[in-house]
């Protein structure tokens, strides 16, 4: 039997597909403005016994497809035991939210904290610094990494953090130190979240934020602890979610 | 619905706006409240009285008014009702609940403001709440730094706010400035209707309201059975009309739904299946027509068996000693009886955590969810003492206000708490 998970998150979707409790596939593309398209181009390319759906837009198969969703917090937690079976502790920059999550012995969700409504500390917030300072968000973390000085951002709020970076700019700031300001705003800010837990065993840095060497080192260095990613750390979701839909099926 | 177009204009109500909420109203109760399934027969009077809520109901206020009773309007339920109603007086909740004239009321009061403040100078700045209209007199009161400040700008816009010192502690000097709050607020409201409360009055003030309170502690037991025979959006429903229904007709109507659930529960009769997990919601009030948490938590497949709040269990928790036998002893009997209510806004406030507690045993709540709304300080800060005290609970809190842009993430931690108490 095939188990297929899709993950409809914000930017990407991601589908993984497992078989006997290991990934055999896995795909992403981006959202775009139809995600449903996608989605059926991911679920006759992966064709699949079973599938479940996960993410911020994981209604949109339940409705149009009848597809059985979890949230994206328990998806993240059974991928990450997947990735890692010492994890406790689960780091996730999503899209448009930021999630902490805390597990049982078990591996099942004990607690977990995630931002309100604003995009400060998301991903959308790094995207959109990365584009105001003309890199990619390939070369974002790398190139902060590369910065010599370190300088203080006092906005967290992206609207006032663009303005601020504006006038930074104009000051004639080199633009590593900005783009190292923002990665350690963004940390600061979701290390106080993890810190709300007790840290034990492994702490994973899943979604695709964690591929961003900067964030990873930075969390290190808060949280003071090695800090775990996986190969394909954005797969974390799906493939959680196919694992659930493996067992349900067995 | 009859015409009341005439009966708006009169009020001075912004008919072109006013006709923009009704149709949002009606289309949002449709979607959430008539799309319920297996709902309560006796719920028929209170769709008829939210279909009515700018209607009927502004009409008989307003007759009221012409026989020559007096209106008024609170936002608080500290402010003693009975005391309304011994004056021959119609107390209404003013409308809180919903975002509308936020633009207007922020050319008044900071962006930051709760949300619950923002709507009732936003209700009245963009001629939206007959009820406001109505009022001969609009009670406020010293719960919240925002409040106060707010109160100064409402009597600036509307010349009738008359506010009332709640303390912010609970010992013998606190009980004693309150007391005489009280004592300030009879003669208020007899100066206000040229009527002396007797006796007689204040005792029937007492039973009316003690009656509303009775049939509401009656709905709120029932719904500890399982599978709950009401939902959580209908019972709260039923709690916010409460605020501005007229007190005789809605305790009978209450009473009359009671009966019917009572005998759904016999019959095993509910609005889910047995087993459906159940929340307790805790926290800052939901003005009507504030659905949204309730809508999200019941739309994910669990049922909301009560609230912890001022539209809810605060409201009625605590009947008033009607054995009384002078006006003064019914005044001081009533001072007890407001500062037994447990709000955020006085430290310390353990019975708070123990009434939480105990509803969460007697409701057989699974999980418990706090609410603040955002800038709501009081609630914000002790839902840190909530979680401690509830110990092995599940426990979730959230803070929001009444914009559907966060409908998304809220609906991820709902749903996420869920398949954690599962």
């Amino acid at each position: 039997m095939r188990a297929l998970g899709i993950d409809i998150g914000s930017r990407y979707i991601k589908g993984a597909l497992v078989e006997k409790g290991e990934w055999i596939d896995f795909q992403r593309s981006e959202t775009t403005f139809n995600p449903l398209e996608k989605c059926h181009e991911m679920l006759n390319g992966m064709p699949a016994d079973r599938v479940i759906a996960t993410g911020y837009g994981r209604h949109l198969l339940e409705v149009h497809g009848d597809i059985k969703t979890i949230t994206e917090i328990k998806a993240f937690a059974r991928g990450s035991r997947a990735f890692f079976p010492n994890c406790h502790t689960i780091i996730d920059i999503g899209g448009q939210d930021t999630k902490v999550i805390a597990l049982n012995e078990k591996g099942n969700v004990w607690k977990f904290e995630m931002n309100d409504r604003c995009a400060a500390g998301t991903g959308k917030f790094l995207e959109i610094m990365a584009i105001n300072l003309g890199y990619s968000l390939e070369e974002f973390g790398s190139k902060a990494l590369a910065a010599h000085q370190e300088i203080q951002l006092s906005s967290m709020c992206t609207v006032f953090a663009e303005s601020e970076v504006v006038s930074l700019t104009a000051k004639g700031v080199e633009r590593e130190e900005i783009a190292m300001a923002i990665h350690r705003a963004i940390v600061c800010r979701v290390a106080s979240k993890a810190r709300r837990f007790p840290l034990e065993d492994e702490v994973v840095f899943a979604g695709g934020c964690a591929y961003n060497p900067c964030l990873k080192a930075l969390l290190e260095q808060g949280l003071g602890r090695n800090i775990y990613v996986a190969s394909v750390p954005e797969m974390t979701g799906a493939l959680g979610a196919a694992l659930f839909a493996e067992e349900e099926g067995n | 619905m009859a015409d009341y177009t005439e009966m708006w204009r009169n009020l001075g109500l912004n008919l072109e706006n006013h006709a923009g909420l009704l149709s949002v109203l009606t289309e949002g109760y449709k979607n959430i409240y008539l799309s319920q399934k297996s709902r309560p027969k006796g719920m028929e009077y209170f769709d008829f009285v939210i279909s009515e809520v700018h209607g009927l109901r502004i009409k008989e206020i307003s007759d009221a008014k012409q026989a020559g009773r007096k209106v008024v309007g609170t936002f608080c339920v500290y402010v003693p009702e009975e005391i309304v109603l011994a004056a021959d007086g119609v107390c209404i909740g003013l409308c809180a609940g919903a975002e509308v004239g936020s633009g207007e009321a922020e050319k008044f009061i900071p962006r930051n403001t709760c949300a619950l403040i923002k709507a009732f100078m936003g209700f009245k700045l963009a001629g939206l709440c007959p009820y406001v209209e109505l009022t001969d007199l609009i009670v406020g009161e010293t719960t919240c730094d925002g409040k106060k400040k707010a109160y100064e700008i409402f009597q600036n816009i509307t010349g009738k706010v008359y506010v009332m010192e709640i303390p912010n502690m609970k010992n013998e000097e606190s009980k004693r400035l309150w007391h005489s709050e009280i004592v300030k607020f009879k003669e208020t409201m007899e100066a206000v209707a040229r009527k002396t409360i007797t006796l007689e009055n204040l005792k029937k003030g007492a039973s009316l309201v003690n009656g509303k309170r009775k049939a509401l502690q009656r709905l709120s037991g029932l719904r500890a059975a399982d599978p709950a025979p009401i939902s959580g959006l209908d019972a709260l429903l039923i709690n916010q009309v409460s605020f501005y229904d007229d007190p005789v007709r809605f305790t009978q109507m209450t009473n009359r739904l009671c009966d019917e659930l009572e005998e759904r529960i016999k019959k095993g009769i509910g609005i889910s299946s047995k087993g459906a997990r159940r929340v307790l919601i805790s926290g800052s009030p939901m003005a009507i027509p504030n659905w949204k948490l309730h809508s999200i938590i019941e739309g994910s497949g669990a049922v909301v068996v009560g609230e912890e709040s001022c539209v809810g269990e605060r409201n009625f928790r605590d009947l008033l000693d009607e054995n009384f036998s002078t006006v003064e002893e019914g005044l001081k009997r009533m001072a007890d009886r407001y500062l037994e209510i447990d709000c955020a806004c006085f430290t310390p406030n353990d019975e708070r955590l123990e009434n939480i507690k105990s509803m969460t045993k007697k409701l057989h709540a699974d999980g418990v969810i706090h609410y603040a709304l955002q800038f709501c300080t009081p609630y914000m800060m002790e839902a840190y003492k909530v979680e401690k005290a509830l110990g092995k609970t599940p426990f979730m809190r959230i803070e929001t206000d009444y914009s559907m842009e966060d409908v998304g993430q809220l609906k991820t931690r709902v749903e996420a708490f869920l398949e954690m108490v599962k």
